[in-house]
């Protein structure tokens, strides 16, 4: 039995990156379906290019189109793939060097098992039918089979071909590669998704709060050094540093200590605004917590004004602040300000 | 230069934390630990700083909350890295150097089980061209692996000979969450996980805490018999990509061991979280037979993220203040495949002062 409450949480981000002009180029190559590389100074092809040139520093802007087929050069197996590789079922993780290129890309090769691939071996890009420019716009590699490697060789891209260097500074949309699909402007930002999952667990304090919680109990933690009692509590007084043991279990009243009032939708909203979000003071407590204040008008809220919780009905309680559906005035005089202006 | 020496050391690691991302519960008696050894109170300490990540377990400022655990109140002079504990040392020790502090505890913890690790970390590479292919940590370390075995610098069962020896010296490190040695045969003779990495070749994802105490000249002396004074500290990056750099090589590791003095260094704990990985700092140390490698293990057998890497340093500097080494030395790293590398030197001095 763990100490700790926990749940699943996902966390996710959609990242939104400006490509600057040389992983730009790479990113419209992939989507016109061509792979290209940048040569550096000592004369290397590499894939994908480097924004700065390794040696001298310099903004890389010799471009050079390498071939969708080449070698593996190491290879590992990946016999459980986590979420957004670029395929479900087991397969290898690859550096390929392609063909016109000096340095290995790395990405995925479809193979059913690893006794099908082998250092040496040769792959060529499989690619996605519906491409944007992303580094996934290639699926994946495959084997190559000899025949159809020939084919790819008649076609004529199996080499390494300059590109002029004018029209890889000046950015144009390209238009000279014979054998590529879709031609637009070049790709100057992308949007990757980040997702990420987690079993996120309360602290064992905080596990102890939401529990008392489901019981219709507000219970915070009184520090052994000042005094101080903390709700929800923490592991440690943030002020001194001790772990705070002593359970102290509060009345479900307290003091509006400072208030917003919500006039602004946002995603995911619950309350129609205007409404007014506030620190509430627990009677006995030292720190204020935030709940909502309703059955008022929000601009009749003020500083010091004395509220009282309102649960939902019992079968809806769980281990969640939310049992309390908000703080709501109670029936009596406002707080003297000399009794909360230490807690602001 | 001022004299700075590694006076204080504790840590906690372990298969699965039952508790909170922000550790304050691990932290609270990990702090108290560094008191007794040192016998100082929060307030001796100049300068604090931690290393964690929000990644790690989804807690948005977890090394906000994680400051509860010092308690500051009055204020204190803190820092943090995204980074393992041996850089958040590497800043204090330049805190000291600077002259503003005297002292200094740092810190870091993660609960890497709260998320799945090796997919997490891709997060910490080149965003464009390889985090959205996902590529996993062990995936990395399995193309380097297999780079190495295809150039004939090791093989399966050199790898091998690096997990045994570390399952072993693991037995009596009681905070090792995998240990127990048998063979380099029965070893070779279990399956392959990640072709070419077997289970064992791979460190197990661990929870844990760690915190490092510094202290300068003679308040280093006050507090600590025999201090492990830091006579070399260095750090180099290599570049990410896993294409354009040798795979089988750690140029930072060989630079970083250049700016140092590693002569005579008795103990080395190696901050290497695959098998093969130990062979490359080895090598690019230019350790020889005679060097003691790992005694508490390693990494390979314990690696809490964001502390294994200190606490590399801390059971190095162990070895000082038991006297059982007299130099010995500290290696942290970071990114991909070995993509950074922190060298940290410790010598006793206790004979040459007299003491």
């Amino acid at each position: 039995m763990p100490r700790t409450l926990s749940a699943p949480v996902t966390v996710a981000f959609d990242y939104t990156r400006s490509t600057g002009p040389v992983v730009g180029r790479f990113l419209s190559g992939l989507r016109d379906g061509v792979v290209i590389g940048g040569r550096t100074s000592d004369g290397k092809v590499v894939v994908p290019p480097p924004e700065y040139d390794p040696v001298t520093h310099a903004p890389l802007d010799d471009f050079v189109e390498v071939s969708d087929t080449g070698t593996v050069t190491s290879w590992t197996w990946v016999p459980e793939p986590v979420k957004g590789q670029p395929l479900d079922r087991p397969f290898a993780f690859a550096l390929v060097t392609l063909d016109g290129a000096d340095a290995p890309l790395l990405h995925a090769l479809d193979v059913g098992s690893p006794n099908d691939v082998s250092t040496g071996m040769r792959v060529r890009v499989r690619w996605r039918v519906e491409r944007d420019g992303a580094i996934t716009d290639i699926e994946c590699f495959e084997a190559a089979v000899d025949s159809e490697e020939r084919a790819v060789g008649v076609a004529g891209s199996g080499r390494a071909r300059a590109l002029p260097r004018d029209e890889a500074a000046t950015e144009q949309p390209r238009h000279t590669a014979a054998d590529a699909g879709t031609q637009g402007e070049d790709i100057t930002g992308i949007v990757v998704p980040i997702e990420l999952d987690y079993l996120y667990a309360a602290s064992p304090e905080e596990s102890l709060f939401y529990t008392s919680l489901s019981e219709g109990k507000l219970v915070g933690q009184r520090c052994p050094t000042c005094g101080k009692v903390y709700i929800p509590p923490r592991s440690a007084c943030p002020a001194d540093g001790t772990p705070t043991a002593e359970e102290v279990e509060l009345p479900d009243t307290g003091t509006v200590t400072t208030f917003c009032i919500v006039n602004v939708p946002f995603l995911g909203q619950r309350i129609t605004p205007p409404y007014v979000s506030a620190y509430i003071l627990l009677d006995g407590a030292d720190i204020a917590f935030l709940h909502l204040i309703l059955d008022i008008p929000a601009e009749e809220v003020r500083m010091g004004m004395r509220v009282k919780a309102v649960w939902k009905p019992r079968d809806e309680w769980g281990t969640t602040i939310e049992n309390i559906s908000h703080f709501a005035p109670a029936d009596e005089p406002d707080a003297d300000y000399e009794t909360y202006k230490v807690h602001l | 230069m001022r004299d700075v020496a590694v006076v204080g050391f504790a840590q906690r690691q372990m298969k699965e934390f039952d508790g909170s991302p922000t550790c304050v519960e691990l932290l609270v008696p990990l702090f108290a630990e560094c008191y007794e050894q040192t016998g100082w109170t929060r307030r001796d300490v100049g300068f604090w700083c931690s290393g964690s990540s929000d990644y790690l377990a989804g807690r948005s400022f977890s090394f906000v909350q994680a400051v509860d655990a010092i308690g500051v109140i009055p204020p204190v002079n803190e820092s943090h890295v995204e980074m393992d504990l041996a850089w958040a040392m590497y800043e204090a020790w330049l805190k000291i150097q600077t002259g503003e502090v005297d002292t200094a505890l740092v810190y870091a913890f993660g609960k890497s089980s709260a998320g799945i690790l090796r997919r997490t970390l891709a997060l910490q590479l080149e965003p464009y061209t390889m985090t959205p292919l996902w590529p996993d940590t062990v995936s990395l370390a399995g193309l380097q692996a297999r780079a190495g075995i295809d150039a004939g610098l090791w093989d399966e069962r050199a790898m091998a000979e690096v997990a045994n020896r570390s399952l072993t010296d693991a037995e009596k490190n009681e905070y090792a969450v995998r240990k127990g040695g048998s063979s380099v045969e029965e070893l070779l003779s279990r399956p392959m996980y990640a072709d070419p990495l077997r289970k064992h070749d791979c460190a197990p994802v661990t929870d844990g805490a760690a915190a490092l105490v510094l202290a300068a000249g003679d308040r280093a002396r006050e507090v600590c018999e025999r201090p492990a004074w830091i006579t070399s500290l260095s750090h180099y990056v290599d570049p990410m990509s896993m294409g354009t750099r040798d795979l089988t090589r750690s140029p930072s590791t060989a630079n970083a061991a250049a700016a140092s003095d590693l002569d005579g260094v008795e103990v080395a704990e190696l901050h290497a979280p695959f098998s093969h990985q130990e062979l490359i700092l080895r090598s690019e140390l230019g350790l020889g037979d005679d060097v003691r490698v790992n005694p508490s293990g390693g990494a390979l057998t314990s690696n809490p993220m964001f502390s294994a890497g200190g606490i590399r340093i801390g059971e190095a500097a162990r070895q000082i203040w038991s006297g059982e080494a007299s130099k010995v030395l500290g290696h942290a790293t970071s990114g991909p495949a070995l993509q950074q590398n922190l060298v940290c030197v410790m010598e006793d001095r206790t004979a040459q002062e007299g003491r």
